[in-house]
C-alpha cells in the first residue's frame, strides 16, 4: 500500500467513524439516560438523508436541504417521544425493543409511500464540490466539510455536557437517573430534550452521508446495527467511548475492505466480540451494571 | 382448561391438514410450524430464563448448512444419521458461543451474541466454498415426499413443546425462573447459575438446530440470509408478539404472523404497516402479548 492510499484510506476511516459517531452518541445517551433501547434510531438517519434529498432535488441546494432538515428532525423527535416512547420509560427494554421494532416498520413504510423505493443521488453543494490531493489520491472536499462538520459537533458536545447545566443533568441522569429524578429535576423535560437532540444528530448524520452514498431504502439498518456495535464497545452512556468506539469501527471497516477483502465485513463484529470477551462492560463503561 | 383446549385444537387441526394433501397449504403451514419451533425454543431463554439471544437465528442456519454439506459432499440422506448429526452441530456451536457469551450480561449479553451471529452470517456469505450469497441446494432431502416432510415438522413441534414445558416443571426449569427473577439470589443460594444459563443456551441452540434442519429439508435450499440477524430480530419479535413465558404464546404468535403475512401481500404491497400496527397495538394495550388474552385479569 503505497503511503497516498494509505492517507486517503486513513481520512476516509476517519471520516466514516465521525459520521457513525453523530448517530452512536445520539443512541447511547437514549439508552444511558432514558434506558430505552431504540432500534428506529437507524430510521431517523434514513428519514435525514431522505428530507435532505427530497428538498435538494426541489430547491437545488443541500445545503437548504440540511437548514430544513434539521428543524424537520428536532420536531419528529419530540412527536415520537411524545406518542409512543414516553408511554414505556416504566416498562422492560423487551417492551421497547418491540415497540420501536414496530416504528422501523412504519417508517420504512412511510418512506416507501411518501418517497418511493427507488435509489437517488444527491449533488453536493456547488462550493463543496472539488477535491483536496493527497500525493497521486484525491479526497473530496464534502468528505472534509463532513469531518470538520463532525468535529465541531462533538466539540460543542463535550462543551455541553462538561460545562453547562443541562449537561450536568444529562451526566447524573446517565449515572443514576432514579436519583435525578429524586432530586427534583423535571425529568421529563430532560428526556425530550435529549431524545429530539439524539433524533437530530442522526438525522444530520443521514443529510452529510446522501451525497456520499446515495439514498436508498433500508440505508438505515446497517447503520443501526453498526451503531449499536459502536456503543457497546465504547460503554453503553460514554459519550467518550462512543467517539473513539465510532473511530474503531470506522478505521477497522474502511482498512478491512482494503486489507483483507473477504473477511471485511467480519471484521468489525471480530473487533467487537474481542473487546467484549477482553472488557464485559466496553471500553470506558461504567463498573457495575445498573441495568 | 381453556388454554389447554385450545392447544388440542390448534395441534389436531394442523394435523388435519396432512390428510388434504393440498400443496400450498402443506408448505405454508410447514414453514409456519417450523417458525413455531423457533418461537418456542427462544422463549426457553427469553421468557423463562431472562436471557435475550440475538443467535437464534445462526444455530437454525447452521444445522441446515450442515445438512446440505453432509449431503453434497458425503452423500448421507438417511435422516437417522443427518438429523442427530446436525443437532448435535447445532449445540456444540451453541455450547461454544453460549460459553463466551456469557461472560457478559444484559444488553452486553444481546450484542455479543449479535456479534457471533454476524461474524458467521459473513462466514458463509463471503466464502464461495460454502455457497457464497446465493447459499447451497441440498442435493437429496431426507424426506422426499411432501405429506411425509409435514408429518415429521408437526411431530417436531409436538415433541419440542412436550419436552420444554417437561424440562420447565422439573427443578432444572424453576431454578433458570429463579435465575430470570434474581441471579444474584440463585447464585447466593449456591446454584452455579452461568452453568445453568449454559445448559439452557445449549438445549435452545439445540431446537434452533431442529428448526433449520427442518427448513432445510422442506425447501431443499440453504441461504446466509437465514443465518443474520434480522432473522433472529424477528424470532424474538414473535416471542414478544406471542406472549413471553408461556412457550404457546409464542407458537401462536408465529402462526398469526405467518398468516398475515401471506394474506396481507394480497391485500397491499404495504402490508408491513399492517404488522407495524399490531405490533404497537400489542405493545401498548397487552404487555403480556397475544397470550395475555388467555390468561384473563392481571395478578395483583
Amino acid at each position: 500500500m503505497s503511503l497516498s492510499l494509505f492517507l486517503v484510506q486513513l481520512v476516509n476511516g476517519v471520516e466514516y467513524g465521525l459520521l457513525l459517531f453523530l448517530v452512536a452518541s445520539g443512541l447511547t445517551l437514549v439508552f444511558g439516560v432514558l434506558g430505552v433501547l431504540n432500534f428506529a434510531h437507524g430510521s431517523f438517519y434514513m428519514l435525514g438523508a431522505y428530507l435532505a434529498w427530497w428538498v435538494s432535488a426541489r430547491s437545488g441546494s443541500l445545503l437548504l436541504g440540511i437548514a430544513i432538515g434539521l428543524p424537520a428532525m428536532v420536531l419528529i423527535g419530540l412527536l415520537v417521544e411524545r406518542l409512543a416512547i414516553a408511554r414505556l420509560y416504566s416498562r422492560d427494554h423487551l417492551s421497547q425493543v418491540l415497540l420501536t421494532y414496530g416504528l422501523v416498520l412504519l417508517f420504512n413504510e412511510l418512506q416507501s409511500v411518501l418517497f418511493g423505493n427507488d435509489v437517488h443521488g444527491v449533488d453536493t453543494p456547488e462550493a463543496l464540490s472539488w477535491a483536496v490531493r493527497l500525493g497521486e489520491q484525491t479526497w473530496p472536499a464534502w468528505r472534509a466539510f463532513t469531518s470538520l462538520a463532525c468535529i465541531c459537533i462533538a466539540v460543542a458536545m463535550r462543551q455541553i455536557v462538561l460545562g453547562t447545566r443541562f449537561g450536568m443533568r444529562v451526566r447524573a441522569g446517565a449515572s443514576n437517573p432514579e436519583m435525578v429524578e429524586a432530586l427534583g429535576i423535571d425529568v421529563r423535560r430532560l428526556f425530550a430534550t435529549l431524545f429530539s437532540a439524539g433524533t437530530a444528530l442522526a438525522g444530520l448524520a443521514g443529510m452529510l452521508a446522501a451525497p456520499l452514498t446515495t439514498v436508498y431504502p433500508g440505508m438505515g439498518e446497517s447503520v443501526l446495527i453498526l451503531s449499536f456495535v459502536v456503543v457497546v464497545i465504547g460503554g453503553i452512556g460514554s459519550i467518550k467511548g462512543a467517539f473513539f468506539g465510532a473511530l474503531l469501527v470506522g478505521l477497522a471497516d474502511t482498512f478491512g475492505k482494503v486489507l483483507l477483502p473477504g473477511f471485511a465485513s467480519a471484521m468489525v463484529y471480530a473487533v467487537m466480540a474481542a473487546v467484549l470477551l477482553w472488557r464485559p462492560r466496553g471500553l470506558l463503561g461504567a463498573a457495575a451494571e445498573g441495568r | 382448561m381453556r388454554r389447554q383446549a385450545l392447544l388440542l385444537a390448534a395441534a389436531a387441526a394442523l394435523a388435519a391438514v396432512a390428510f388434504s394433501g393440498d400443496r400450498f397449504w402443506l408448505q405454508f403451514l410447514g414453514k409456519a410450524m417450523i417458525g413455531c419451533i423457533l418461537a418456542i425454543g427462544l422463549d426457553l431463554l427469553v421468557g423463562f430464563t431472562g436471557m435475550v439471544s440475538l443467535a437464534h437465528s445462526a444455530f437454525f442456519g447452521l444445522a441446515a448448512y450442515a445438512l446440505a454439506l453432509l449431503t453434497n459432499r458425503l452423500g448421507l440422506v438417511n435422516p437417522l444419521v443427518t438429523l442427530p448429526a446436525c443437532i448435535a452441530f447445532a449445540a456444540a456451536a451453541a455450547l461454544v458461543i453460549g460459553w463466551l457469551s456469557l461472560r457478559a450480561t444484559g444488553v452486553y449479553f444481546i450484542m455479543v451474541t449479535l456479534a457471533f451471529t454476524q461474524m458467521l452470517y459473513y462466514l458463509f456469505n463471503d466464502s464461495p466454498a460454502l455457497g457464497g450469497s446465493d447459499g447451497l441446494y441440498v442435493q437429496a432431502r431426507p424426506v422426499d415426499s411432501r405429506v411425509a416432510a409435514y408429518v415429521v415438522i408437526w411431530l417436531a413441534l409436538i415433541a419440542v413443546y412436550l419436552v420444554l414445558s417437561r424440562v420447565l416443571r422439573a427443578p432444572y426449569g424453576r431454578v433458570l425462573e429463579g435465575i430470570r427473577g434474581n441471579e444474584q439470589r440463585m447464585r447466593s443460594l449456591g446454584y452455579p447459575t452461568r452453568r445453568y444459563k449454559l445448559v439452557a443456551f445449549v438445549i435452545a441452540g439445540a431446537t434452533a438446530g431442529v428448526a433449520g434442519y427442518l427448513d432445510a429439508t422442506l425447501y431443499g435450499f440453504v441461504n446466509p440470509a437465514q443465518l443474520g440477524w434480522r432473522q433472529s430480530g424477528l424470532i424474538l419479535v414473535t416471542v414478544l408478539l406471542g406472549g413471553k413465558g408461556t412457550l404457546y404464546g409464542p407458537a401462536f404468535g408465529a402462526l398469526l404472523l405467518a398468516f398475515i403475512e401471506h394474506y396481507g401481500e394480497k391485500v397491499t404491497e404495504h402490508w408491513n404497516a399492517l404488522i407495524a400496527a399490531l405490533v404497537i397495538a400489542v405493545v401498548l394495550f397487552l404487555p403480556r402479548g397475544l397470550a395475555g388474552l388467555l390468561q384473563g385479569r392481571p395478578r395483583g
